[in-house]
């Protein structure tokens, strides 16, 4: 499947940075292929979508792959598991390495048994020719994969061959983890492990004052106090005692105080940005002449927690001077990378195993547990450290989701079209990720005796942005300008949450169009789709209007309905939602259909499982999140001042897969964010006749809306 | 050293009498995991308020990383790993399967716990039932609507 999006570049996915064949496979002796990705699984399924490319392009059943947990010392270094490009970089490079292994050895049996390629058969990896047979464990030798991947091998398939792709293979590491079995890091042991526990200061970027130990000491089975400037932290043989000497350590630290944060954090925003880009300009002065009417509208989105259900774990031991950390990062030699920074050790002396952690939806604490478990690691002689986070740690230090003002301004012509279109939104970067900054990324690194300096968080650039992530509307307008102010100071430490700027973005403009077309007195469906030129766009807005029975839809009292859509960094995939609420004394959302077009569908129920646990994220989010800042730093520490979506308020969720099997595949993680905060804000409104425009719609900004109306 | 003024309780973990030397105050959760080596019961928040950490106790759903172990001595205990007959799954456990009802998985031990101690109740419970017992547990992956679907798929095996 030769695409133009493939053709552009020098080589498919990953093989730009890892071109030699056997970064990807091994042919072992029992039958089976070693599969190597550096992307790893974080629960949405990547391992098993993408063993069922390897199966299909080798030729073999789906039970022979197994896929290697990454690991800088085996792996090929694919950069980060994010961004929704995993089945994109990994699963392109994959196919095509396993296509040309596949080809070669096909070339190696032909000669074998004597017969031409075309004369082969083949079966799960046996080969067959007249009434001989090899396989491919027989024909493959050590040196067949030391070559280059080459692209033009044949992805023709022979006939007879089923393929797994399409399919909804079962996720291969659910059995343990519904068994209980073992499978995370936080489950894993190693011999003569110490339990180690981190005190961090009590908001923001304080020093540690003075310290009186002598109580945490005396706790049995503690073994060692850590201290390394303001890096402070306990081992214990028993986790128990870890976590009994941490709050004692807390309770005998005093600390210096750290900066006021800002009270009114968008203003603050609006006020502090550095850098005003203007990220797309269109300029039509002839459309621009029809203006009749402008409208204008301010939205905000505040901080978001990850608030992953496992706090952030990590494992590390050195052995000499050889370092290695086990590790639920997302990216884990960009880890290395800051590792071997914040440890002044050379990279070569690291190795960072990834282990599978429970979900994480973004950069949470999982690299600087690492850097907790290695500095206390170093006060451990031989012996292996591990570090859980407790709830606090993570609700109070993991990065968050940044928060975003933004301000929108069109114009509609007489007969109610759009001819211009003003975007501008203020925020932090929403990157602060490992391996991206000449300093490390990594919390513990800040507050060391011989600190390093805390890099900014950046945004990554266009066309797929952060901050700016789908900022500019699909939509065709005439004019155009959107402009992204970026503020580089940051009162709270901010990161990638899945999604990144596409949540706040797209929660505007699809709010906004709901405004624009009641200004024009249009369908909303109606008026997106005659802005809209890209017929898979216009699609999946069909056919959710028609799941939804968009036109059938009848008004009642508090019910009401509403749209949102986009195409995900306008280059994944595109989504459409349709959210019926109720609003009482809360909203309600009881019913998400959603039509969706990934292009090449790898795994239907993976996709689904992925829209939709990425749209009840969303609801959650939308309706209840919000991090509250206290005076100096974060304030919601526990789940009770951060209540996010249980069982019985999460709604029925509808998918349509839209098939697209001649189109490539993109990701369906964070396809489904921004739509849907956009819908249940739209079928607010259409419930109610009264806009709401800062996240979260809680009661409380409800009234507000209602009382400003 | 903790073991030196460690105590000794006594309790059934999966039908197995079991001894844990440790102070009383230790959580639950710890002599599970790293007395017992159980590591199906997972830590979410220390305070109860998240789930992954339910285990049976007495046939009652509860979280071990806030039940002190001074106060369960005697009593029966029963974790992820023992909610099946020994060394199979609990039909539960099998209609997760059928259903892919996780993303990541952190949560499921701890949802099947509860899912467990409805279905011993209440054999035949109607959706809105079936989330009303769920609601103590926290999922974040958005993985709840397949979860419920599993409970009732197991709820209608068990029927027939």
């Amino acid at each position: 499947m030769n695409t133009v999006a493939d053709a552009r570049l020098r080589r498919a996915g990953s093989l730009e940075k890892n071109p030699r064949l056997c970064q990807w496979l091994r042919l072992e002796r029992d039958g089976t292929v070693s599969v190597f990705s550096g992307k790893v699984e974080i629960g949405q399924g990547i391992l098993t979508a993408l063993a069922q490319i390897a199966a299909d392009e080798l030729g073999v059943a789906l039970e022979r792959i197994r896929m290697v947990a990454a690991d800088t010392s085996l792996s090929p270094n694919e950069g980060v598991t994010s961004g929704s490009l995993s089945i994109q970089d990994s699963g392109s490079a994959l196919r095509r390495a396993c296509a040309h292994a596949r080809a070669l050895l096909l070339e190696r049996a032909a000669e074998r048994l004597g017969v031409p390629v075309s004369g082969l058969r083949v079966k799960d990896g046996t080969v067959r020719a007249g009434g001989r047979s090899t396989s491919y464990w027989e024909c493959a030798d050590k040196a067949l994969f030391d070559r280059d991947v080459e692209e033009h091998a044949s992805l023709s398939r022979l006939p007879g061959e089923q393929r797994v792709v399409g399919t909804s293979s079962p996720r291969r590491d659910l059995p343990d983890k519904i068994a209980g079995r073992p499978r995370f890091i936080q489950d894993m042991v190693l011999p003569r492990v110490l339990h180690g526990r981190v005190v961090r200061p009590p908001h923001g970027f304080a020093g540690l004052d003075s310290l009186d130990d002598a109580k945490a000491r005396s706790i049995p089975g503690v073994v060692a106090i850590v201290r390394d400037g303001g890096f402070l932290g306990v081992l214990a043989e028993r986790e128990d005692a870890a976590i009994a000497a941490q709050l004692a350590l807390r309770d005998a630290a005093s600390w210096k105080e750290s900066a006021p944060l800002p009270r009114d954090i968008y203003g603050w925003l609006k006020a502090n940005a550095i850098d005003h880009r203007v990220i797309s300009e269109k300029v039509d002065g002839e459309a621009r002449s029809r203006e009749a009417r402008t409208l204008a509208a301010s939205y905000s989105k505040p901080y978001i927690s990850h608030a992953s259900i496992g706090p952030s774990c990590a494992l590390a031991q050195f052995e000499g001077d050889k370092l290695t950390v086990w590790s639920h990062s997302q990216g884990i030699f960009n880890l290395r990378r800051d590792l071997s920074l914040a440890l002044d050790m050379p990279e070569e002396a690291v190795v960072v195993r990834h282990v599978e952690g429970a979900g994480c939806y973004g950069h949470n604490g999982a690299d600087d547990v690492a850097l907790d478990a290695t500095l206390l690691a170093r006060a451990a002689g031989s012996r292996p450290v591990r570090v859980q986070w407790m709830r606090d740690d993570e609700f109070g230090w993991a990065p968050c989701g940044p928060a975003m003002a933004l301000e929108l301004r069109a114009s509609l012509d007489p007969s109610g079209n759009i001819v211009a279109w003003q975007h501008d939104l203020w925020s932090n970067g929403h990157s602060s990720r490992p391996g991206r900054s000449d300093q490390p990324a990594l919390l513990a690194s800040w507050y060391l005796a011989r600190p390093y300096q805390r890099p900014s968080a950046i945004n990554m650039p266009l066309p797929a942005g952060a901050a700016d992530r789908n900022a500019i509307p699909l939509y065709d307008f005439p004019n155009q300008r959107v402009v992204n102010h970026y503020v580089r100071e940051m009162p709270v430490r901010t990161s990638a949450l899945r999604s990144l700027g596409a949540y706040a973005n797209v929660f505007a403009i699809e709010s906004f169009m709901n405004e624009l077309a009641q200004a024009a007195g249009a369908d909303p469906i109606a008026f997106r789709l005659r802005h809209l030129s890209d017929p898979r766009a216009q699609a999946v807005l069909e056919a959710v209007a028609r799941r939804a029975n968009w036109n059938g839809w009848t008004p009642r009292e508090g019910r009401g309905c509403g749209i949102g859509f986009a195409k995900y960094k306008n280059l994944g995939a595109y989504c459409a939602v349709v959210a019926e609420v109720e609003v009482g004394h809360e909203v309600r959302v009881h019913r998400l259909n959603l039509a969706v077009d990934v292009g090449l569908v790898i795994n239907p129920d993976g996709v689904r499982n992925q829209i939709e646990g990425g749209a009840i994220q969303s609801i959650s989010w939308t309706l209840k999140e919000q991090v509250k800042l206290g005076e100096r730093g974060i304030a919601s520490l526990g789940w009770e001042d951060y209540p996010i979506l249980k069982f019985s308020e999460v709604p029925s969720v509808e998918i349509e897969l839209l098939d697209r099997p001649d189109l490539p595949s993109v990701g369906a993680g964070e396809a489904a964010q921004g739509p849907t905060a956009a819908a249940i804000a739209n079928a607010v409104e259409n419930a109610l006749g009264v806009r709401v425009r800062d996240l979260p719609l809680t009661p409380d900004r409800i009234i507000a809306a209602i009382e400003r109306e | 050293m903790l073991r030196s003024v460690g105590e000794h309780f006594k309790l059934t973990v999966n039908g197995v009498p079991t001894e844990i030397e440790a102070s009383g105050d230790t959580p639950l959760l710890y002599a599970l995991r790293n007395d017992l080596e159980l590591k199906g019961t997972r830590f979410g928040c220390g305070t109860g308020q998240c789930g992954a950490c339910f285990v049976l106790i007495d046939g009652h759903p509860a979280p071990a990383c806030d039940t002190p172990l001074w106060s369960i001595a005697g009593k029966h205990v029963t974790t992820v790993e023992g909610l099946g007959p020994s060394g199979a799954l609990h039909p539960l456990q099998e209609t997760f399967l059928a259903e892919q009802a996780a993303q990541c998985g952190f949560c499921t031990s701890g949802i099947l716990i509860s899912a467990a101690a409805l279905l011993a109740k209440n054999p035949k419970p109607t959706e809105d039932e079936v989330r009303a017992a769920l609601d103590r547990n926290l999922c974040r992956c958005g993985s709840h609507n397949r979860m419920v679907r599993a409970v009732m798929r197991a709820a209608a095996g068990a029927r027939t």
